[in-house]
């Protein structure tokens, strides 16, 4: 027991300091290196809680595709840094200002936050022991059938934010000459052309 | 539960081995590598001539699309696993509940094509 104790405060002191480093570093691709480094600690958490499913789609879905779009993102922006640091104290108090309001909110909503003990005690659907079956089963036979509707809203998420990527990325090229196989492959004889070039001349 | 994590103790000692090796070469050029710098030595190297320009530089927004349809279908096939484990017992409700998801990503794998979004001119 010592030793997942051990190994619950290596994944959660890791997981909070790089949150800070996110957050802290200067350099915005760090920033997203660090957001890796709680990406993967986070898997580790999820691990010990038993959730296995979770814990290796976060580290194929956050750490495989998203860290890697985000670092797109932040290549992308070509942020000038003596720039954005420029205007920093002209803004300090209006953002203090914003930072004390949060600040209050979120103490407020946490002082007044409670967990109701039935709803720990007695969930809609209890967790399986992972002696019985595995994480990834118990979620199969829960996901496809009595949360019939919220799959079904995930696939239609998809959809979305499929079409919106292509929607606002996807420009019409002009001048790209594309090949067009059924055009040539449905050419005659009678369309091709010999023609003597002259020499040193050209067409 | 213990059980559970004590089928990863091989994982944990293949990252602590890993991390050994991992670190051992990291530190092993400054213990034992011979070093004298300069500034030639240090200059950016581009094939011979001096770097134009910075290394960060834009990308194209198409690499930024293919990243994100990558992502649509990577999690549409993270769906499926917890169906096919518990596909024997899941009934017809179950797989025509998979047939709708996959039918409605199906329309927007049509849309993309038909629209050329697959395509890199």
């Amino acid at each position: 027991m010592t030793v997942t104790a051990a190994f619950f405060y290596l994944f959660a002191t890791i997981t909070v300091a790089s949150g800070f480093m996110v957050i802290a570093s200067r350099n915005p691709v760090q920033s997203v290196l660090f957001l890796i480094l709680a990406f993967v600690n986070a898997a580790g958490l999820f691990l010990m809680m038993g959730a296995e499913f979770l814990a290796m789609i976060l580290v194929i879905v956050y750490v495989g595709a998203v860290a890697v779009l985000f670092l797109f993102v932040t290549m992308m922006l070509d942020v000038d840094f003596a720039e954005l640091r420029q205007g920093f104290l002209q803004y300090l108090p209006f953002g203090a200002l914003i930072g004390v309001v949060f600040f209050l909110e979120i103490t407020l909503v946490i002082g007044a936050y409670i967990i109701d003990p039935a709803l720990v005690r007695s969930p809609s659907v209890p967790i399986p022991s992972p002696d019985i079956m595995t994480n990834t089963e118990a979620l199969g036979q829960v996901l496809y059938t009595r949360y019939f509707y919220f799959f079904q809203a995930a696939g239609l998420i998809l959809l979305v934010a499929m079409i919106g990527a292509i929607v606002l990325t996807l420009r019409d090229r002009v001048g790209v000459r594309r090949q067009n196989i059924s055009v040539q492959n449905a050419r005659t004889a009678q369309d091709v052309q010999v023609r003597k070039v002259p020499f040193r001349q050209g067409l | 539960m213990t059980n559970l994590l004590a089928d990863y103790l091989p994982l944990v000692i293949f990252i602590g081995v890993s991390l050994v090796i991992g670190l051992a070469l990291l530190v092993a050029p400054f213990i034992v590598a011979y070093s004298r710098p300069d500034v030639e030595k240090l200059s950016a190297y581009e094939c011979g001539f001096n770097a134009f320009d910075d290394a960060r530089m834009k990308f194209d927004v198409r690499f930024y699309l293919v990243a994100i349809l990558f992502i649509i279908f990577d999690l549409e096939v993270a769906f499926l696993f917890p169906w096919a484990i518990t596909f024997g017992g899941l009934g017809w409700f179950g797989f025509l509940s998979m047939m709708m998801f996959l039918g409605v990503l199906t329309v927007g794998f049509v849309y993309e094509w038909k629209k050329g979004a697959l395509e890199w001119d």
